[in-house]
Formats: structure tokens, sequence, C-alpha cells
């Protein structure tokens, strides 16, 4: 599941870019440290084949609902974690710009659901230790399905967290874990069947091509449980307070869980910082003084938005609307006139 | 949507992208900067913003005239795109019942401002990316990032899936078309078909990839793609860019609209 | 000029998996000569391209080109003396535009950016394509995409061109100009394919290999009118001399060939 622009806060939003942009500029320096020059166009083409291969449809039994590759495991699995999540880095990149999939702020939080947990959890820490370079076809089932599984339970996990954390949504915490969990139980599963099917496929009917790939065996030796758990930690460190900062200086996005934590949604310390200033800024630079300013002010009525919206002033409200028809009607005008402009200059 | 549907789809949006407007001459670093800074603009209003966010599609509607894309496809893109944010904004309502008067007597629930609200953001956003690779050729995008300080191996991975989208996607065409051949009529395949076809698609990828190494080795390659793309960033470039900035701190820090309408209502009286 | 350009000696390739598919294979090719390889699927066409840039190296014999043994050592030096144009295009236009891809070559060179572009300018010029420059190699037709692969490899201006099938995907127009494109270009050459009429209008020597041998070494209308050998050979005829040995009365376009 995509995670999209219109869901997100900037904060959460520019974190999640942080942490996957460090990420991409990480498996890059490891790429070039232990380049085999072979998998430079190996990487690319198996993007596309990922991408072409998500356009292809299947029917998922008994739901009768269509069903499609995710591809990350698979990519872990042929090209090692450091490629493969570049590719998949990639893959998402073409696809929120073709398909404006999710858009271009959430693109870093899609990189991060389903890159980071397949390639960086589900493979090294769960299907590499299951199938220790066996080749029984059940061994990689169990192991390919459990780590689907999880890896897109950790990408569902992470979109509900996103999404609140953003404050965008009203879903309430269990009945949003609710709805994602489930479905992605299913599509894990699903990916779990068809990533293993294909590896068994390849296995039976070119095996050397499976071991001609450089499959950076040494590069993926580097992964293991503590790293990872450690890393896990600093990254959380740091996006805790790239969080609150950002919160102290936007208070917007965050309004949801500083609700739950405090039981309302304001905080004596939000008059401080870029709030205040602009807000000065704003009164000062009024040229209409006898505008409500207090009531509509972008960020004061954020924060009292909660108690106080029902008693906004209808005054307000109507000029509002007004305004909104009016600047729609000369926006539709621009872009006619525009439009017939350029008709008859060509 | 069927797999030929998408894949004329994307073949149409690129060779939108190759096309001589005003809007496509910008240096792409500047489209890419722009629309950054217009998705995080956008987003960063307030939940219950509905109104101060309708200025905002002057951007949309001056992109798609200048650069003649055509609206339709925009438009048409926009409805198939993910419903997942509409999916999870329909909940607001269900949610957030709070009466709020809209005008004298009119009352309406907070939760559909906020939904709207979610609305508009999704429409401003989303055609913003679509506008982004409407008006800039993929390389670009590319050269860009790649001059914006993403590593190289990264950018490289884009040309390289790029260059081959479009050979695999046929490739992918000509094994479901197969399929739907021989399946007559029953839509869609069991899963065992699926993963064969898969598999072979598999297959084939990788087989590619060893020629294109072989063709690339015979041209001299030793691990490093060489690139001699240049990029112009001129004056009106910096123009652009700077009003665009100037123009969405303008709409961010004032409530044009409101004050539009307030102006209005002030001349009627 | 006896200098020689391309010589196999006795030379013979095992695959990993056993196969045989070059045994004992020699021949000499001199400068600005042009060699049609002929022979049924499987016969070992690809695998003695392969190894003329190096992209295998042989189990046993000698490879020269020029005056470089191949090795190991040498196959980098070699690749710049032999232009490779492979089957399909795709493969072989591996950059997002065309210029990108044509510049390729020469900038792994190490020539200079003004140096480069006015090469790229000068061999898309050659091949008719100077207009697609700045296009992707997907907006191409297959006839352009032949042509810019071409343009690609001589770029990097090699000694020798060395093409595996360059007419399969081409549409009758295209592959017409191709071969008209081919008469004129002044170079060495050496031609892989099933096509045997473009064999016999580009190439004036044509070698058959079967099994891994060559059965036959000579001039290719002599060749290639030898309906014993070619059957032999799991080929036939070219369909030009087909209409002659059919007894067609437009016997005079044999001419040809036979001067």
């Amino acid at each position: 599941m995509h995670m999209a622009d219109a869901l997100l806060s900037p904060a959460v939003g520019a974190t999640f870019w942080a942490g996957t942009l460090g990420t991409i500029a990480y498996c890059s320096k490891k790429l070039k440290e232990n380049l085999d020059e072979k998998l430079i166009p190996l990487m690319g083409v198996l993007g596309a084949f990922i991408f072409a291969a998500q356009m292809i449809n299947f029917t998922i039994p008994v739901t009768g609902s269509s069903g499609h590759l995710g591809g990350g495991l698979i990519l872990a699995i042929i090209l090692g974690p450091y490629a493969a999540f570049l590719v998949m880095a990639s893959v998402l990149t073409v696809q929120a710009l073709f398909f404006a999939d999710g858009g271009l702020l959430a693109l870093g939080c899609n990189i991060w659901n389903m890159g980071i947990y397949p390639c960086f959890i589900a493979y090294p820490l769960i299907y590499k230790p299951l199938t220790k370079n066996s080749t029984s076809n059940g061994r990689i089932l169990f192991a390919s399905l459990l780590s689907a599984v999880i890896g897109l339970q950790l990408g569902a996990f992470s979109v509900v967290i996103q999404t609140l954390l953003s404050g965008k949504s009203e879903l309430p915490f269990g009945t949003f874990l609710l709805l994602m969990q489930p479905i992605h139980l299913g599509i894990g599963i699903v990916e779990g069947i068809v990533t293993a099917g294909v590896i068994s496929y390849v296995r039976t009917v070119r095996p050397e091509l499976l071991e001609s790939i450089p499959a950076s065996r040494p590069l993926a030796a580097g992964i293991s449980l503590k790293n990872v758990l450690v890393t896990f930690v600093i990254l959380a460190a740091i996006t805790g307070g790239a969080l609150s900062w950002f919160a102290s200086t936007f208070p917007d996005g965050l309004e949801w869980s500083i609700e739950k934590v405090y039981g309302k949604a304001e905080l004596p310390e939000q008059e401080h910082g870029i709030t205040a200033v602009l807000k000065g800024f704003q009164e000062k630079t009024a040229f209409l003084p006898d505008y409500t300013f207090k009531k509509s002010e972008n960020e004061a009525k954020q924060e009292e938005a909660a108690p106080s919206w029902p008693g906004v002033d209808t005054g307000t409200s109507l000029s509002g609307i007004l305004g909104a028809v009016i600047v729609l009607g000369v926006i539709m005008i621009i872009g006619v006139s525009i439009r017939a402009i350029r008709r008859n200059k060509s | 949507m069927t797999f030929d549907e998408e894949y004329f789809n994307i073949g149409y949006l690129d060779r939108l992208s190759y096309r001589d407007t005003v809007v496509h001459r910008l240096d792409p670093r500047g489209k890419v900067i722009a629309t950054m800074i217009f998705v995080i603009t956008v987003i960063s209003y307030p939940k219950y913003e509905v109104i101060p966010l309708v200025p905002f599609f002057i951007f949309p509607v001056l992109l798609i005239t200048l650069s003649d894309t055509p609206f339709k496809f925009v438009l048409k893109k926009m409805l198939i795109v993910s419903p997942f944010a509409v999916f999870i904004g329909i909940f607001n309502p269900l949610f957030d019942t709070r009466a709020v008067t809209l005008a004298d007597g009119v009352l309406i629930s907070a939760g559909w401002i906020s939904f709207l609200s979610l609305l508009i953001k999704f429409t401003l956003t989303t055609s913003s990316a679509l506008l982004l690779i409407a008006t800039t050729s993929f390389p670009g995008i590319c050269t860009a990032l790649q001059r914006l300080g993403v590593p190289a191996p990264f950018t490289s991975q884009l040309f390289f899936l790029y260059r081959y989208i479009f050979v695999l996607m046929e490739e992918a065409m000509r094994i479901v078309r197969a399929r739907d051949l021989r399946s007559f009529g029953s839509r869609g395949t069991d899963i065992k078909v699926f993963v064969r076809l898969i598999g072979i698609l598999f297959v084939r990828t990788v087989e590619r990839a060893e020629r294109i190494y072989n063709a690339m080795l015979s041209r001299g390659f030793r691990g490093h793609i060489p690139s001699m793309r240049q990029l112009r960033f001129t004056i009106s470039d910096a123009i652009f860019v700077f009003l665009t900035i100037a123009f969405l701190s303008a709409l961010r820090f004032f409530n044009i609209t409101e004050m539009i309408g307030r102006f209005v209502q002030e001349l009627a009286v | 000029m006896s200098h020689h350009l391309v010589a196999f000696d006795s030379v013979s390739f095992c695959y990993p998996d056993g196969t045989e598919a070059l045994n004992g294979v020699s021949f000499r090719i001199i400068h600005g000569e042009s060699v049609g390889i002929v022979g049924a699927n499987g016969a070992g066409k690809s695998t003695i391209l392969m190894h003329m840039n190096g992209y295998l190296l042989p189990s046993s014999g000698i490879i020269t080109i020029g005056d470089l043994q191949l090795t190991k050592k040498t196959r980098q030096e070699i690749r710049r003396k032999v232009g490779m144009v492979f089957q399909n295009p795709d493969d072989q236009l591996f950059m997002p535009t065309v210029f990108d891809d044509v510049a390729f070559g020469p900038l792994n060179l190490g020539l200079p950016e003004e140096k480069v572009r006015e090469r790229v300018d000068e061999v898309l010029k050659i091949v008719g394509c100077l207009s697609l420059k700045d296009k992707p190699p997907h907006h191409l037709s297959s006839g352009q995409k032949s042509s810019v692969a071409i343009a690609s490899v001589i770029a990097m201006q090699p000694d020798i061109l060395v093409m595996d099938e360059p007419a399969s995907n081409l549409d009758p127009k295209s592959r017409r100009q191709l071969i008209e494109f081919l008469k004129d270009f002044e170079h060495t050459k050496v031609i892989a394919s099933h096509d045997l009429d473009l064999i016999l209008d580009v190439c004036k020597r044509c070698i058959v290999i079967r099994d891994g041998r060559i059965v036959a070494d000579g001039l290719s209308h002599e060749i290639l009118s030898d309906r014993g050998l070619l059957e032999e050979n799991n080929l036939e005829l070219p369909l030009s001399l087909q209409r002659v040995a059919y007894g067609n009365d437009k016997i005079m376009e044999g001419e040809r060939w036979t001067t």
C-alpha cells in the first residue's frame, strides 16, 4: 500500500526522506567499495523486471481479487540487501513519477516501507538464516512466506504510524491497525508464495543463472541482528529528535500525538519559535484592519481547531467561501485564456 | 486497468515529456526543487484548512496550459491513481462528527471539512508529480538528481531502469497476451501459472542483462558509466524558481482567498 | 596489404556445461576483407564472434587480433580494435538517449568532451540518424535502432566491424538500406547471419560452420551457389540465386556475382 502525500505532514515526510536518503547513500557507498561491474546492468534490468512484473495480475484463490508481485524480497534474495534496496528505491521513484503512486514527499516513506523492511530485516534476519543456502523447495517456501509476511506487516505498521503522526486522518490507532494488518497478511502470503515459486522455478530450469549472478555474498555478510538493532535504535533516536524539533516548529503535524499525550492539543511552548514570529508578522502586515486574524490565521486556528471550531465567526467563513469562488473563477479564466492564446498561435 | 492500457499510458506520458514548450525548456533542477517546495507547502496546511488551499490550483492550471498538456489525461490519471488517500480520508467524517457552522444556519460535521481538505491536497500533490514528469524528460530528472547530490549508483539505476522499462514491458505484454489467448476469457490466472510467467520473464531478464553487459564491455566499460550530460541553469530558471517560492510563501503566509472575499463583501455593503 | 587482422589458429572452446562449441577452427582475415559466417543454429557462429572481442577466451588454440594475441590481459586493448554490433539493438543501446549511447564508447576511450561531441555528430551523420540525437532509444523504429547501434560502434573507430545477425529485426526497406550502407562502408567486416542474400550482397568471402568446425571457406558466390553444400548444413540457396537455379529468365541478374 503506497503512502500518499495528502496524508502526510511535512515533518513526517521530511524525516522519512532523510532516513531513506541516508540509506541510499550508505548502500551506494557499500556497492562502490565492493563493486562487481556485472551487477550494474543486472540491477537496472531487474528493476525494469519488477516494474513489468507488477503490471501482470493474477487471481488470488478464494477471494477472487487480483494481486501482483511487490518485489523487495525477491530482489534481496538475488542481489543481496544493498543492491536490492537501490533497485527497489529506483522502482518506487519511477512509480511515483509515472503512476503518481503516493507522490513525491511520500516517496521517502514508501521507499522506507517497501525497501528497508524486505532488504534489511526480512532477508538478512529471516530468509537467510532459515534457508542457509539450502535448495529444498519446502525450506525456500517456508522462509519466503515468513520473511514476506513479516516484511509486509512491518511496512503496513509503518504506514499506520506515519499517517497517525501526521495527524491528517481521524482513524483511531486500533481501527487503523485492524484495517491494515490483515490485508497485508494476505498480500504477504501471496508475495511469499510467488517469491518462492519464482526462485524454485529458476532453480529447476536454469540453475546456473542464480549461481552466475554475483549475489554480493561478501556484502550480505556484514548484516547481523545486532548491527540492525543498533542501527534502528540510533535511527529511532534521530527520528524522535527530528520529530520533536519539527513539533516545536510546526505544531500542526503532531497534533494527534500531542493530544494523546497531554489530553489537549495545545502545548505552552507552541507560542515560541516560528509560529510566534509568523503571527506577529501577520498582525503587522494586515491590510484589512477588521480582518479577524485571531480566528482564521493558520497556526492559531489549528491549535484551536478541536475545541473552538464550532464557534468560528460565520462572517469569516462566508468571506472565505466567497473568496474561494472568485479565486477559482479567476484561475479558470486564466487557464482558458492561455489555452486559447496558444491555440491561436499554433 | 489492463496491462496494455497501463503500458500505453506510461508511453504517452513519456512522449509528452519530450515536447518543446516554455515549461519543458526550464532546467530540470529548477522544476524538481519547485515541485518539492510546492508539495511541502500544500501539505503544511493543517487538516481543517480548505479555503486557503484554493489559490494553489493556479500552479497546475498554469503548468497544464503553458505546457500544452492534455487536461483530460491528467484528470483521468488522477482518478485512477491510488485510492488509498481517499480510502483513509473517508473515515474522517465518520469519526469526527462535531458540528461546524458553515454559514448562517448551515451545519456540517468537521470531518467533512478535513476530508475535503485532504482531497484538495491529494489533487494538488498528485497533479504536481504528474506534471513534473509530463514536462521533464526522465533522463533530465535523473541528471537533475545527480547534480543535486544524489549518489551515482542510485541515479545510474534510474537511467537503466528507464531505458529497459519499455523493453521489458513489451516482453511482459507478449507473455500476458499469450496467456490471455489461451485462457479463453477467464480473467487473470491462478497463482501457479502466474509464478511460471514471472519465472520466464525473470530468466529472460537475466539473460538480457548478460547480453547488455557484453555490449558494454565491447565498448570499453570498466565499471564506470561516463556521462557528459549538461544542464544550464539560466536567468529564466532562476526567475522561475524565485517566483514560485515568492508566490508560494505569499499564499502560505496570507490567506489571500479570504482577503479577496472580504474585500468583495465590503464593496457590496 | 598482407597484414593479418584476425587470425584463428586451431581454436577450440568448451562451455562450462561441457558443450564443445568450437573444434579446431582456423582462418585468417586480412585488412579490408568482408567475410560472412554462415551455418545452422547452434553451429558455433556466435561463439566465434564472442571470441573476437575477448568476451570468451579459447580453451585451446591461439587468436591474434592485429599484432596482439588474445589473452585476459590484452582483451581490453583488443576491444578497442574490434567493434561488435549485437543481434538485438535493444541490448546494444543501453543508455537513456541516442547521444549518450553513441558517446559511451568514445568517453570510455578517454577522448575529451569536445572531441566526443564531434565524433558523435560525425557517425550519426554517416548512418543518417543525426536528427535522432536527443531521443531515447525506445522512441526509435527497429531500423533506426540498428543504425544507431552501428553508429555507437563505429564511433570507437574500430579496425574491424563484427556483426551478429544485423538484419534480423528489420523490415525489407530498412534491411535494404542497411545492405547499401554496409556495401559502401570501407572497413574490415565479419558478419554472421542466416540472411544469405545479405551475405551475398555484402561479403566477398564466406565461411560455413558446422558443429564447431569450418566445412567450407571461399568466395561467397561460389559457396552460396553450391546447393548440395548448403543443404547439408541446414541452409538453402539465397533467394536471388533460387530464381536462377529454377531457370528464371531474368538470368541477367546473375551478372552481379559472376563477375
